[in-house]
């Protein structure tokens, strides 16, 4: 049975959620408007930031053509307001009135400052639940800090275990925004469980979320490594870093596209599938060692821990690696990721994020999807959902929203008439 | 303090990070995780088991670090699937428990007899949540993957990376960490859906395509501009093109193998930068605008990097943050773990009891809730260490009935 995205309602039908609109929380926001609640990003009257964030549409910068924008925004309605201004304030406070969540993540004590910290908000509706996402956290010794998703990943752990085995280049920072969005990944999970007990309970609550207390436990062995034996792992070329050398992994392939390879075959249908893949293209004859393939497919299979001990094993583990280096310099990445894959061999084709979209699987599976945007007059394909829901779907309900672009509905629904909504534009309370 | 999720029972049959993440979350805020585990071939459907780090000289399944930091405060049980006792105690299990979790390889539940369809019928609004490495369609369903190949395939790994060389990729199992969130969100969000609706249902994750949700600007630039991150000089992961900065990247400090990380987000941020700085091509009018730092990225990283690496990382951070500027030092994990007040006042690195590895540390969680934050308090559980008491409690069996399971080989 397989499960589409588009049956039922949405497991967050009903529920409000008042993002005050950040380049730390965009995408926790996004994941619950993806899931059906009704997401009201709030922005100062000159935009967010991230609007005049690279790529823009065609490269011409704009407040409305930041693909940025476009992707961290997906399924929110937008609107402006002023929170320097008292007005822009008090309607900030009604609209946190009519919420459930309410994310922000603003440095530490501007909330306070404006009045709108969750003391302030929990008096007006104590089954609020609020989410705060700061650098170090709301309890922070170094409340100014300033911060960026390289300086996250970095002083957090991650990029301490990413890199070369050539250390005399820097570790790696890896790219896409992966600091914000593992706070933003803790703020949902947090976000979630506190529905819960408010559902149990009736009571809301504060979620307070340091970005790099979340970095700090998304690095694996490197952290546990330290807690259980105090080791030091070190970081090497597309590969675990850890307290001992391994082997390389990644090959380059006759196209140029590398794959990572894992284990050599262990057991003899994979030294079988090896052998007979090299025969089909042709390579035995350049290969000598390649009876040792035969060898292993006719035992049973291998124990990797007599490498270096038995002669036999050890050839014939030896015999699987060149086998495999063999092929990839003939084939293409793609053909070799089949191909080994077909044989039972787990082996991965390193893709750019552009050429992942494009693969049969994925299509077949449908993972990108269409979405219309009416002022372009087509729809534009996003990255697609997370995971399959049955009865619930993920959904991208419609494209970001235009600078202001439900300023009036939403004041409407606050019962703010044309006159009033008129009124706040003269005084520039929004856009 | 109260406990969030203390009324959910897991029936979890999830294995290493991926799977065991989700259920970590889960059990840290109360709820009772019931890990099923296979007492024939040692609970090693979960391979971290006996897996290094190891706290002393002892070995085996019940001595790995891994399984220990992944599977705190849960309760392990063993039940033999291969016996009908087993299958007749597993479905009194599902009966009773809200939501069953698996990170097996395709299609695994059901050869045991427990596909989606007969946990529907053991309990009508169960939550099955599934995470495999390709889904359970399309051609690749049946291809074996790992943390690093998800990665490889999903396009995070091809993301990280210097130019002129090969892919550096993660160190780690980002995707282990990030499908382990994902499927902690996809059971939360079922069960918020089933206090909605009564209904339970299938969440079915392929974590490659979970990995592909997280290179979006990347994707949109394609699909919209027809620009590819495959190109020449690209990508450069130290570097930060959406938005675009300069300088910005990792410098080398002073010492062996110590680095730094500086952002200049802006023009402010520039000068700034160069009132710490001081040298003459910080002040240069030639390097005043962003767009003229950004085409002049080589030269002044290598500026820089020749004024960083005679300062100590800490003092580079402190100097340029006490500015205003980003910078962070990057930590060692001895630096951050047993050195950094931001990770110890949060007591991030919580102390548990393991029944055989004594006290251990282990990764907290990086979050704290007013009302009902997490607690870990208890190691990972040595394989089978709660069967007796969870089946007494749960099933009401008998002493002389657990030890004619145990006979049998059931349990």
């Amino acid at each position: 049975m397989s499960i589409s995205n588009d049956a039922g309602p949405s497991a967050l039908a009903g529920i409000r959620v008042i993002e005050l609109s950040h380049e730390r929380s965009c995408f926790a926001a996004k994941l619950l408007a993806d899931m059906g609640a009704d997401v009201i990003t709030v922005e100062p009257p000159a935009g967010s930031p991230t609007r005049h964030y690279e790529p823009f549409v065609g490269d011409v910068p704009d407040s409305d053509r930041s693909l940025y924008w476009w992707h961290y925004n997906t399924s929110k309605r937008g609107m402006t307001l002023d929170l320097e201004s008292e007005r822009g304030r008090e309607l900030f406070l009604e609209l946190a009135a009519s919420a459930d969540f309410l994310i922000e993540a603003e440095d530490p004590g501007r909330m306070e400052a404006l009045g709108l910290d969750y003391p302030d908000l929990a008096r007006q509706k104590p089954d609020l639940i609020v989410a705060s996402i700061t650098p170090f956290g709301r309890d922070t010794e170094k409340p100014d800090a300033q911060s960026t998703d390289l300086t996250v990943l970095a002083g957090g752990g991650p990029v301490w275990s990413c890199g070369y085995d050539d250390h005399s280049l820097p570790p790696v920072r890896g790219g896409g925004n992966q600091g914000y969005q593992t706070a933003c990944h803790y703020a949902v999970m947090s976000l979630l469980t506190a529905l819960l007990y408010r559902d149990l309970s009736g009571e809301g609550q504060h979620i307070d979320v340091s970005m790099h207390a979340a970095a700090n436990v998304t690095t694996e062995m490197a952290s546990y490594c330290w807690l259980v034996k105090e080791s030091t792992v070190q970081r090497q070329t597309g590969r675990h870093a850890m307290d001992t050398a391994t082997m390389p992994v990644q090959r380059r392939c006759a196209d140029g596209r590398y794959v990572t390879t894992g284990m050599p075959p262990r057991t003899p249908k994979e030294n079988t599938g090896l052998h007979r893949w090299l025969v089909d293209l042709g390579l035995e004859d350049q290969l000598p060692e390649a009876i040792f393939l035969q060898r292993g497919a006719e035992k049973a299979a291998i124990d990797f821990s007599l490498i270096g001990e038995d002669d036999e094993t050890t050839a014939i583990v030896a015999a699987g690696r060149e086998a495999l280096a063999l092929i990839a310099d003939h084939v293409s990445a793609y053909e070799f990721f089949i191909g080994a894959q077909e044989i039972g061999l787990a082996i991965g084709i390193i893709y750019a994020p552009e050429e992942m979209i494009d693969d049969p699987h994925f299509r077949q599976r449908g993972f990108a999807c269409e979405i219309e945007h009416p002022e372009l007059g087509r729809t534009v394909t996003y990255p697609g959902a997370p995971y399959r829901f049955e009865k619930s779907p993920w959904r991208i309900s419609r494209r970001a929203p235009r600078l202001g672009e439900h300023d009036g509905e939403i004041l409407a629904e606050l019962g703010i008439d044309a006159e009033g909504l008129a009124a706040l534009r003269r005084d520039g309370v929004i856009v | 303090m109260a406990r969030a999720l203390g009324h959910f029972r897991i029936c979890d049959f999830t294995g290493q990070l991926a799977g065991a993440g989700a259920t970590k979350w889960l059990s840290a805020f109360g709820a009772e995780v019931i890990r099923i585990e296979d007492p024939v071939r040692q609970g090693m459907w979960d391979v971290l088991r006996p897996m290094p780090p190891f706290v002393d000289e002892r070995r085996g399944v019940d001595f790995g670090g891994g399984f220990n930091n992944h599977n705190t405060d849960k309760r392990g049980i063993t039940l033999n699937l291969r016996t009908e006792r087993g299958k007749e105690l597993l479905a009194e299990i599902v009966k009773r428990s809200d939501v069953v979790s698996e990170n097996f390889a395709y299609g695994v539940l059901d050869r045991w007899g427990f596909g989606y369809e007969r946990l529907k019928q053991l309990r009508p609004d169960i939550i099955y949540v599934s995470n495999c490495g390709f889904g359970h369609t399309g051609p690749y369903k049946m291809y074996k993957t790992w943390g690093p190949i998800v990665q490889a395939l999903s396009g995070i790994t091809f993301t990280s990376g210097l130019p002129e060389h090969e892919p550096a990729g993660w160190g780690y199992s980002y995707m282990d960490h990030t499908g382990g969130y994902y499927m902690a969100i996809a059971i939360l969000l079922a069960l918020v859906h089933r206090n909605r609706t009564g209904e339970g249902q299938w969440v079915d994750m392929a974590c490659t395509e979970s990995g592909a949700t997280l290179n979006g600007p990347a994707q949109l630039d394609y699909s919209v501009n027809g620009r590819t991150l495959r190109r020449e000089g690209s990508p450069n992961s130290n570097r930060n093109e959406w938005p675009a900065m300069a300088p910005h990247g990792i410098y080398p400090a002073r010492g062996d193998d110590e680095w730094v990380a500086i952002s200049v987000r802006d023009d402010a941020d520039w000068r700034r930068f160069g009132g710490v700085v001081k040298e003459d091509w910080t002040n240069a009018q030639r390097f005043a605008e962003r767009a003229a730092r950004l085409t002049a990225q080589d030269e002044i990283d290598a500026l820089l990097g020749a004024w960083s690496c005679e300062r100590g990382k800490f003092e580079v951070e402190r100097d340029l943050q006490a500015a205003g500027v980003p910078a962070a030092a990057v930590q060692k994990p001895q630096e951050r773990i047993d050195r950094d007040p931001e990770t110890a006042r949060r007591g991030l690195w919580p102390t548990v009891h393991h029944s055989k590895m004594g006290d251990v540390r282990v990764d907290g969680m990086p979050v704290h809730l007013s009302k009902t934050s997490w607690a870990i308090d208890t190691g990972g559980p040595c394989l089978g260490e709660h069967t007796d008491s969870v089946l007494a409690e749960l099933l009401d069996l008998s002493q002389p009935e657990l030890d004619e399971l145990r006979a049998e080989g059931v349990i």
